[in-house]
């Protein structure tokens, strides 16, 4: 057994570990008593998805994907933050400024 | 375009004319002006009698639209010039009768107009060769015949009028299209001749009955005969010169135009004869029976009308038994001779008798029966011209009524010599139904007369009745004249139109040397069947008190116009139902109609088509894949059962997450990409628009179960399965895409593939969907900010496209 395949032994492991994780998050989305519970899980499949995909890239031998990670950091974190300020505010973007000007 | 042609084009020439100089005839009647030209059209045709006479048929073509076969085919022989001389000629006299009748307070310009229209309308009809072309001229007769009905437009019986005659007619005109399309079909030519010349063809076919029963229809609505009479009477509120032009002597003659001129081509078949000869006879028999109990003179016309043409249509009908047959031949060209002379007899009777109660209305101020009487006195000329034609439509001697009406008489008691399927079995039935019709004739002949002329005189009429001035007595005059000479030299009329028009509808060129006499002999059965009438018809006026409640019986609910009327509304509400059952305004109605007709539409074509699945042809699947598509599937179940809105949106983006690993796995890095940037953007547009609905719904709603849905939904699922799966497992062709690999660095001088289809090979794709999101930037814009009216603003068919795009 050399390194290639023990790497895509220990990928693949890797990988199906991820996915069973994200069923896990999926079931806590489905359940999850709150909203905040689901909305929270929602933001660890991202982060979840980054790993994944960096898994992949590194299965295809691809330097292409990192790209998608950052994204799915970025886009993640705006979503959660989203989802945070609507549970708080009870809107996304908040057009009364004078508060603060 | 030779002198016929100008001939037949003229009238419509002249309304122009008459338009276009409406400013400057104030002074003079317009119909001083229109008057030439019917006369003029008259003279042309009086002089090629002789020529028709010699058998020297004319034919000129003219194209109009050669590539459909539409030419404008002039034909002249006797029929077409009968019928022609017919409509120029009481033309010419009703353009003189209306210039007495109508004043100049009424819109003249109009009404002269839609007179010459339908004047070369009816020529065009009559002298046209070419089906198509007979077709367009029939249905401007029913068009400028709508206009003249509705002339007084501001009359609610005008227009209820108008608009039963046009539907009736242009209803069978577009049947009679369809016959002769189906002629077209069997012949392959739109010529009246070439059809005669391939009878053989015609006979052969099977579709020569349709194309029968649907020419007989056009001919039938056109002409008034059962059961499509009904508008003809409703008609009469039109002003009377039209009433005495149009529904007497003209346009309700081209229905019988058109079966005699098919009679030649159709005359072999059983069905066709029967037809006319049956519905000629009811209509006669019906009509005449109806027309005693009317109580407006113009409306006894109208039925009568009605019943004398079924009488011609029978006697059409029964000189196609005498093609038919061939045997007793003599016998049924008399009917058809009985048939072209009772049209030329009816169309100056029945003109002059519309004049003359024209005359009587104009000058009393009423056309009730009720309310005139002894006017005989006062009206001596009207009066006197009234008898002699109501006598000639009654069938006395010596008037010309008198001659056709015995004739028609003895063809039906001779109808029991013809060997035609079971025709001899039933025979008695047509003298009885026939005697039947006279007899009612002759009554309401008889009311004509002695309840408007004789008896005591009524104070009840709205004007002081006075005789009419000389410029409207003229026409009838000149027409109770013509059936006074008809009546007493009838053969002047039968060497020089009545046998060419009759060879024209037998469609033979041997001369036919028809004598007309008044007498023939003690034992002729059409005397004593006249004398018969008579008498019954005496008796019958004298009792008709102890006898007209019979038509009590049949008030409202057993007549057609019951039908006519009842049927219109009820195919107005009908649809109106239709229409509102399944136009409700509820989209998810029209999008199940829309996907469930996909699915019918997808299963009909599998089990037509039959298609093909290869497993073959499949990836293999890893586990990963699976338990992320298994993500995606308890997400979309979770989306269909969860109560609240927001959970639903918080399982929507993750199957969007889901669906760019599913990228990302199948390595497409770009779609990855922008697949999870625009599934952020959609949840926060989502949330945006969530914070603005109302709270009590926001976080209650819940999906409710309704069967039709589910089982449309899971069919469109099958169906887009099953046909992604037989197309990935039929491809026939290798994909282009090795074409992109091997050029796109050499040609594009790119490294990323997707990208260089993008702006590349495809940019014009870019560019477009960049317009769309443009559009849909512009137009959420101007939703927000142009709100001229909130309540109507509906324009939301656009915010959903910057969702939809990928």
């Amino acid at each position: 057994m050399n390194a290639q395949s023990v790497l895509d032994v220990v990928l693949i492991f890797s990988i199906l570990v991820l996915s069973f994780a994200m069923l896990g998050m999926m079931y806590r989305i489905v359940v999850g008593p709150t909203l905040h519970d689901r909305v929270l899980s929602l933001d660890a499949l991202g982060v979840l998805l980054m790993g994944f995909i960096a898994l992949i890239s590194m299965m295809i031998h691809s330097q292409y994907l990192t790209v998608v990670i950052l994204l799915i950091g970025i886009l993640a974190f705006i979503a959660t933050i989203g989802f945070a300020k609507y549970l708080e505010k009870g809107l996304v973007i908040e057009n009364d400024r004078d508060s603060d000007d | 375009m030779t002198l016929i042609h100008l001939a037949i084009l003229l009238p419509i020439i002249a309304a122009v004319i008459v338009g276009l100089s409406k400013k400057y005839s104030k002074r003079i009647h317009t119909g001083w002006l229109v008057l030439p030209v019917p006369l003029l059209i008259v003279i042309y045709f009086l002089t090629l009698i002789p020529d028709v006479n010699r058998h020297d048929v004319l034919y000129h073509s003219m194209n109009v639209m050669p590539n459909i076969g539409l030419n404008f085919d002039v034909y002249v022989d006797g029929l077409g010039l009968l019928f022609a001389i017919l409509i120029s000629g009481i033309g010419a006299l009703v353009v003189l009768y209306s210039i007495g009748y109508l004043s100049h307070r009424e819109d003249l310009t109009s009404f002269y107009i839609y007179l010459l229209i339908f004047m070369t309308a009816m020529l065009g009809v009559v002298l046209n060769d070419n089906v198509l072309g007979l077709y367009l001229f029939w249905e401007l007769t029913s068009i400028s015949s709508f206009l003249l009905i509705a002339f007084w437009y501001n009359r609610e019986r005008s227009l209820y009028g108008a608009t039963k005659s046009m539907l009736i007619t242009m209803g069978g005109g577009f049947l009679m299209l369809g016959g002769f399309l189906s002629l077209y079909l069997i012949t392959g030519s739109f010529s009246i001749r070439e059809m005669i010349a391939q009878v053989d063809l015609i006979q052969a076919s099977e579709l020569a009955p349709i194309a029968i029963v649907l020419i007989l229809l056009g001919a039938f609505t056109k002409s008034a005969q059962f059961p499509f009479y009904i508008w003809l009477p409703d008609a009469m509120e039109a002003p009377t010169p039209v009433s005495a032009y149009l529904h007497s002597a003209t346009m309700v003659k081209a229905g019988l135009y058109l079966v005699a001129r098919f009679t030649p081509i159709f005359a072999f078949s059983e069905l066709w004869v029967w037809l006319i000869l049956l519905t000629g006879l009811i209509t006669l028999a019906w009509a005449s029976f109806n027309a005693v109990k009317q109580d407006d003179l113009k409306a006894m016309l109208a039925f009568s009308t009605v019943s004398q043409l079924g009488l011609i249509m029978s006697l059409l009908g029964l000189g196609a038994l005498g093609v038919h047959t061939g045997a007793a031949e003599e016998l049924f060209t008399v009917a058809i001779v009985a048939a072209v002379f009772h049209l030329i007899n009816h169309a100056t009777f029945k003109g002059a008798l519309f004049m003359l109660v024209g005359i009587i209305d104009h000058e009393s101020g009423t056309r009730s029966l009720k309310r005139l009487g002894g006017l005989m006195t006062i009206m001596p000329i009207t009066g006197t011209m009234t008898a002699i034609t109501a006598a000639s439509m009654a069938g006395l001697p010596p008037f010309n009524g008198f001659l056709s009406k015995e004739m028609f008489l003895e063809v039906m008691v001779n109808i029991r010599h013809a060997d035609f399927s079971f025709l001899s079995d039933v025979s008695i039935l047509f003298p009885i139904l026939a005697v039947f019709g006279s007899i009612f004739t002759f009554i309401y002949s008889v009311i004509l007369f002695k309840e408007v002329f004789l008896g005591k005189e009524t104070e009840d009429t709205p004007k002081t009745p006075h005789e009419a001035p000389w410029l409207m007595l003229a026409s009838p005059l000149i027409l109770s004249l013509l059936v006074i000479v008809f009546g007493l030299f009838p053969n002047i009329l039968s060497q020089t139109i009545i046998d060419p028009a009759a060879m024209g509808i037998l469609g033979t060129t041997t001369a036919l040397d028809t004598q007309i006499y008044h007498w023939h002999g003690f034992d002729s059965p059409a005397l004593w069947l006249t004398v018969f009438i008579i008498v019954s018809g005496t008796l019958l006026y004298m009792t008709r008190h102890h006898w007209m409640f019979i038509y009590e019986y049949h008030k409202e609910h057993f007549t057609l116009n019951y039908l006519y009327d009842r049927g219109l509304v009820y195919s107005r509400i009908s649809s109106k139902q239709l229409n509102d059952k399944f136009v409700n305004g509820n989209v998810s109605h029209y999008l199940a109609y829309v996907l469930g007709f996909f699915v019918i539409v997808s299963i009909y074509t599998f089990i037509v088509n039959g298609m093909a699945i290869d497993i073959r042809t499949a990836s293999p699947i890893t586990l990963q894949e699976m338990i992320v598509v298994t993500i995606i599937l308890i997400a979309l179940a979770g989306i269909l059962v969860v109560k609240s809105r927001m959970v639903a949106l918080i399982l929507l983006g993750s199957i969007g997450f889901s669906m760019a690993l599913l990228f990302v796995m199948f390595r497409s890095a770009d779609l990855g990409l922008t697949q999870l940037a625009i599934e952020t953007v959609t949840t926060t547009i989502f949330l945006l628009v969530f914070s603005k609905l109302p709270d009590k719904e926001s976080y209650k709603y819940s999906v409710k179960l309704n069967i039709p849905h589910l089982i449309i939904s899971v069919g469109v699922a099958l169906t887009a399965i099953i046909i992604g799966y037989s197309a990935y497992s039929n491809r026939l062709f290798d994909p282009i895409s090795q074409f992109h690999i091997d050029n796109v660095y050499d040609l594009a001088a790119g490294g990323n593939m997707v990208n260089v289809i993008l702006v590349d090979f495809r940019g014009f794709d870019t560019l477009f969907e960049t317009l769309v999101f443009a559009i849909a930037g512009l137009g959420v814009y101007s939703m927000m900010r142009l709100r001229l009216n909130t309540k109507k603003e509906g324009d939301d068919h656009e915010e959903h496209i910057d969702e939809s795009r990928l």
